[in-house]
């Protein structure tokens, strides 16, 4: 029970053995009306994301973004070097032998794409993040190994510490308990 | 990372022993990682590889100080073991690529069990591959002027110089592997944190994963950039040993002049690559007891790559001889005939038989499904595939165009010596990778074990 003087909570951590579980418990969550919510599972769920409605990652633009500006790079750093400032003249072949340049171009393509890829996932994932309040979840150790997880936030502003509580029971989770800001 | 747990045919072993949880596999994999025990087996191959590892230092430390003269590298074989082994090397770290993004895209379930080990190797391998070249420089600290960057000299980098397309496939495959490994390893990282009893353990894994919790909204991003990493590194993986073998193609040399040099090469790495895994799979499924996880399915399927990219390599022997007589060019008739008749004629039929004849064993489903015969299989392709380098590097190079610039070459004390020395680092590497970081995916592991059965009671209506 939320009083006034007890610490304000970070949510309310529903925990199941069960994937399928969770999943049905998130679809409900939704249609109950509870938006600020996520969930931490061991591994990727399949239909998880759908249920939690998460919007699709923009993370692949980055990447044709990060390939395209490798691909520049690459034919501007190949032109630049063997027209300006480097020219060889060799049998009077011309100096911009483009099918020559496309093998350090493909790589810095690959290179740089591969690197927003990794850098964005875990930039825009706010990580690395060594402390979050979900850590305060009692038995939460085990959400990377075989449990999964549901926080439905305090700052949902159909939260209500008792009622959400009962929903969560009555929903199917196989304990329910209070995590500490 | 699809849900195969129902999806698996009768008629095939699984590839996941039946009865494992969500918990089993976690505690089996973690366990390697958290014992405070070493086997004995495991101080004795690091010694062993630790050993090794000291006479690559004694080597290197003499060949800097002294040059490559130590080698028996002479014109006009300037290439030599260095080249040979650093193409070995390559070739070897294929495997790993294919199996964590090729076989993800095709949606191969079996790569899980398999994919984290493949990938450690390739990186090691390319560590062992990329100390060649750089030594064979004879200025190894003078490395650096690989790199485009403005310096007192005036000096770029030759791009239309297959040497120079090297360096950047190289480093870039290094660096999109090491990547692509580290990202997969973020949530065993996590694992490995939840369950560590060691203070100084749990800080160290706790830094490794950065503070990953599993959500469900990392998971969404985490998938589309693992995915996207596959993506990538599928052309990359290509064209790495394509660069390799321009290094060859390009020039104007009888026997390396050749278009079918870059799928012969791609698939010839596969298959050194495979065999490489089955070679160490074999023995460490055994000793770590994880004939559960690691399955004779995933051998089976293993060996059925190995038997198809051997077959793609055999094609290119039969091309490489067909050619030479078909182009009717004197020079590519006379290196293929002596090739197969002149003083290196030995090493070329031995390599036929190890790489074209023995793996057509494999065809036999008993010698697919028998661990020991694929290890040995695996051995022959291992020793067939160093000696199709040394036959492609040497015979070409060892008649050249005038009589009066032949030579012959073997290899000195000191060229077994590095190359002794680089199965050294390998090794150490290899060995400190299954003690200290989890050899399989865990977390792709638990997809593939049955779900458990949901608790929810339906209540009335």
């Amino acid at each position: 029970m939320a009083t006034p003087s007890t610490p304000p909570t970070y949510g309310l951590a529903a925990s199941f053995s069960s994937p399928d579980d969770l999943v049905r418990v998130v679809r409900l969550a939704r249609a109950a009306g509870y938006r600020q919510m996520d969930a931490y599972t061991p591994m990727p769920v399949h239909g998880l994301a759908e249920a939690l409605d998460l919007p699709p990652s923009r993370l692949p633009w980055g990447v044709l973004g990060g390939g395209i500006t490798g691909m520049l790079v690459g034919i501007g750093l190949q032109s630049y070097t063997t027209i300006v400032l480097y020219p060889m003249n060799v049998g009077g072949r011309p100096l911009f032998s483009w099918p020559s340049f496309v093998p350090v171009t493909f790589e810095l393509t690959i290179l740089c794409a591969a690197l927003v890829a990794v850098g964005g996932m875990i930039w825009r994932n706010g990580l690395p993040e060594p402390h979050h309040p979900i850590f305060n979840a009692p038995g939460f150790e085990r959400a990377s190994t075989d449990r999964f997880f549901l926080c439905i936030e305090a700052t949902d502003p159909r939260f209500d510490a008792a009622a959400t509580r009962r929903f969560l029971e009555t929903a199917g989770a196989e304990e329910v308990q209070d995590v500490a800001r | 990372m699809t849900n195969a747990a129902a999806t698996h045919d009768e008629s095939r072993p699984p590839v996941l022993a039946p009865g494992a949880t969500y918990a089993s596999v976690t505690e089996k994999i973690s366990g390697l990682v958290l014992s405070r025990t070493t086997p004995r087996w495991w101080i004795l191959a690091f010694a062993v590889a630790f050993l090794a590892l000291q006479v690559f230092l004694v080597a290197t430390a003499y060949l800097v100080t002294t040059g490559t003269g130590i080698w028996g590298i002479r014109i006009p074989i300037g290439w030599g073991w260095a080249i040979i082994n650093f193409v070995w090397w390559i070739g070897i770290g294929h495997a790993g690529t294919l199996i964590s993004a090729i076989l993800l895209l095709f949606r191969q379930d079996w790569r899980t069990s398999i994919n984290r080990f493949a990938e450690a190797m390739t990186l090691f391998a390319v560590s062992c591959a990329g100390v060649f070249p750089i030594l064979h420089m004879g200025r190894p600290w003078l490395a650096y002027w690989f790199a485009p960057y403005p310096n007192s000299m005036s000096l770029w980098p030759q791009f239309r110089s297959p040497l120079i397309w090297d360096v950047f496939a190289v480093t870039t495959y290094a660096t999109v592997s090491a990547l692509f490994w580290y990202i997969g390893l973020i949530p065993d990282l996590a694992t490995l944190r939840d369950r560590a009893l060691g203070r100084a353990t749990r800080l160290i894994f706790g830094v490794m994963a950065l503070g990953w919790r599993g959500s469900a909204k990392h998971w969404h991003r985490y998938e589309t950039a693992y995915l996207l990493l596959a993506g990538l590194a599928t052309p990359l993986v290509v064209s790495v040993h394509t660069v390799v073998s321009f290094d060859f193609a390009v020039s104007i040399i009888p026997g390396w002049h050749t278009t079918i040099f870059p799928p012969y090469f791609v698939a010839g790495a596969i298959y050194a690559g495979f065999a490489m895994v089955i070679t160490l799979m074999v023995p460490l499924r055994r000793l770590l007891k994880l004939e559960d996880l690691i399955t004779v399915r995933h051998l089976q399927n293993m060996a059925k790559v190995m038997l198809a990219t051997g077959l793609v390599v055999v094609y290119g022997y039969a091309m490489e001889a067909f050619m030479a007589w078909y182009s009717g060019n004197e020079y590519e008739g006379f290196m293929l005939w002596n090739r197969m008749t002149g003083p290196y004629a030995p090493y070329y039929w031995t390599l036929l038989f190890c790489n074209a004849g023995v793996p057509q064993l494999l065809w036999l489903a008993k010698v697919r499904a028998s661990p020991w015969l694929l290890f040995g299989v695996a051995m022959f392709v291992n020793w067939g595939m160093w000696l199709e380098r040394y036959i492609i590097v040497v015979t070409s190079l060892h008649r050249d165009y005038l009589p009066s610039a032949w030579g012959m070459y073997s290899g000195t004390l000191w060229d077994v010596a590095t190359f002794v020395g680089t199965l050294g680092i390998f090794g150490v590497a290899m060995l400190l990778f299954v003690r200290v970081l989890p050899m399989i995916s865990i977390f792709e592991v638990r997809t593939l074990v049955r779900k458990p059965p949901s608790t929810h009671r339906v209540q009335g209506g």
